[in-house]
């Protein structure tokens, strides 16, 4: 891996910004350079959210992530805006409990996650953005190891109870 | 070495202006620069600093004045409408000679514009945006990191001059998380025998003022600032040169669109497109003297920018209009791709080799 370009897109809420700051410090705990960068303003309180990602060797250039290397989307806009986007032989990750429509590209791997309802049935109905991220950390070849700590660096302090849920959630997906 | 953390530019602007020993901060929110205030307003009780959140950007500016003229670190941050209402209040401030911090994290306009990011503020922040004959030294960031290093900077050199200092910063800037080290940066602070701190009784009045009826006074007042703005283009200009050792086309961006001009250097260097960028650090003194050095070496200039083509004058100025000088601009929040650059210097190239 020399680049990996991700983008992250879904409703507000739905903890996109959340995912594509895990995956930020995944890459800070492996030394890379990286980048995250937020859609901002009215979209992040109800509108389509969206959150870029760069992990990368080499000094990162511009952090706009237009072709993505990863697509995680959680709603179908954010599907029939971005899937013409991702590169040749990329990844999309697709929360099929909120899209019921495929993936129409055929030269891109794509994986079925039912996040959403996942995480309904465990009880956890504001983690699937963590399932989703779990089985991408999976498909991706991310290990397990770093995950507690890059968890204490971006849940707050005063939500370290949320901790062991999180780190529930990425696993769920990760054994999926 | 600290520890690297990851903050957005908004931030990392306002924990290095803590480390700085920045203690006073006067502001209003908006966007995309309220992160700024927001981090004020939690760190500042804590240390025994001032957060106030001003009844308008005009108060939040003449609460800078009133701290600068007593010689504390002081600070204010808005985006680019505020920053037009806060141009009254730093004109006075040039016309007091007093140091400031003054952060413009802008957005697309004219008027209120939109809120997604851009570099429209240029001339307004370079050429000075209020009345009479002044400069503000102009520092554009273009990481995270440099967001709280330039900060540190920035209040280094307004002390240095007793001038303003600006941070012309854009939405992406200011949004963005990358990597941030501060524990790192140098804090340098300068004595300020003319700030106004009560004379003890142990010595004369100081007096801060910008007014001078007496036109042979405030003219000689002018020439005075005019020789501090020469020794600052002397001695204090910054840039980075990028792949320029072979460059024949010469890319200037500063920010965001250097970003981006660097991903496109990369893909035209794989066509075999010999282009370098030049990234002005200061805007304000402007990096002139680098760029007619490369006016021999280099057959076209494309000056990137996210406005209709500001920066480009400075450009052609400083090179004399020896090479021709190309725009290739986004406008009203909307930000160049590499493949628009990359179009852009294939064309100006006259194809790929």
């Amino acid at each position: 891996m020399s680049t990996l370009n991700i983008l992250f897109a879904g409703f507000g809420g739905q903890g996109i910004l959340f995912s594509g700051k895990f995956m930020a410090y995944e890459g800070l705990l492996a030394d890379k350079h990286v980048s995250w960068l937020p859609s901002y303003g009215p979209e992040m309180r109800g509108g389509t959210a969206n959150c870029s990602v760069i992990i990368s060797d080499e000094e990162v250039g511009s952090p706009i992530v237009d072709k993505p290397d990863v697509l995680v989307v959680m709603n179908l806009p954010s599907l029939d805006k971005y899937e013409d986007a991702v590169v040749p032989g990329g990844k999309i990750f697709v929360d099929c409990s909120l899209i019921e429509r495929k993936v129409e590209r055929t030269d891109v791997s794509v994986y079925y996650v039912p996040a959403t309802g996942l995480a309904s049935e465990k009880k956890i109905p504001t983690l699937a953005n963590m399932i989703i991220t779990g089985k991408m950390l999976k498909e991706l070849g991310f290990s397990l190891d770093s995950v507690d700590a890059v968890l204490g660096k971006i849940v707050s302090t005063r939500h370290q109870d949320l901790l062991s849920v999180n780190k529930d959630a990425i696993r769920a997906g990760y054994e999926l | 070495m600290g520890e690297k953390v990851l903050m957005k530019g908004n931030e990392a602007i306002a924990e290095a202006a803590i480390r700085a020993g920045c203690r006073h901060y006067f502001g209003y929110p908006i966007t995309p620069q309220t992160e700024v205030a927001a981090y004020m307003s939690k760190r500042m009780p804590k240390i025994g600093g001032t957060f106030l959140q001003a009844e308008s950007e005009i108060a939040a500016i003449n609460m800078v004045i009133g701290v600068a003229a007593t010689g504390k670190r002081v600070m204010t941050s808005s985006s680019s409408p505020g920053i037009s209402l806060k141009q009254e209040g730093i004109s006075y401030l040039a016309g007091c000679d007093l140091p400031a911090l003054v952060v413009n994290v802008e957005r697309g306009g004219p008027g209120l514009g939109g809120i997604q990011p851009s570099q429209s503020d240029y001339w307004q922040a370079t050429k000075a945006g209020g009345h009479g004959d002044y400069h503000n030294i102009v520092l554009a960031p273009a990481s995270v990191q440099e967001m709280a290093a330039l900060t540190i900077k920035g209040f280094e050199l307004a002390d240095k001059y007793s001038m303003v200092t600006m941070i012309l910063a854009d939405g992406t800037m200011g949004q963005m998380m990358e990597p941030v080290e501060i524990d790192d940066i140098e804090i340098k602070t300068v004595e300020k025998p003319w700030a106004l701190t009560g004379t003890g009784m142990a010595r004369s009045h100081n007096i801060v003022n910008s007014l001078y009826l007496k036109p042979d006074l405030l003219e000689q007042k002018n020439f005075e600032r005019y020789e501090k703005y020469a020794q600052i283009e002397k001695s204090e200009v910054m840039y980075e040169e990028y792949m320029m050792d072979d460059a024949d086309i010469c890319l200037v961006a500063f920010g965001i669109t250097a970003r981006v001009a660097k991903n496109a250097i990369a893909e035209a260097r794989a066509k075999g497109i010999k282009v370098g960028l030049l990234r002005p650090i200061t805007l304000w003194p402007f990096p002139s003297q680098a760029l007619a050095a490369r006016a021999s070496q280099c057959k076209a200039f494309i000056s990137v920018e996210m406005n209709m083509g500001q920066m480009i004058d400075d450009v052609k100025l400083a090179i004399s209009c020896s090479r021709p000088v190309y725009l290739c601009n986004r406008v009203g929040g909307m930000i160049p791709s590499p493949e628009e650059v990359l179009d852009k210097i294939i064309s100006v190239s006259g194809g790929a080799d």
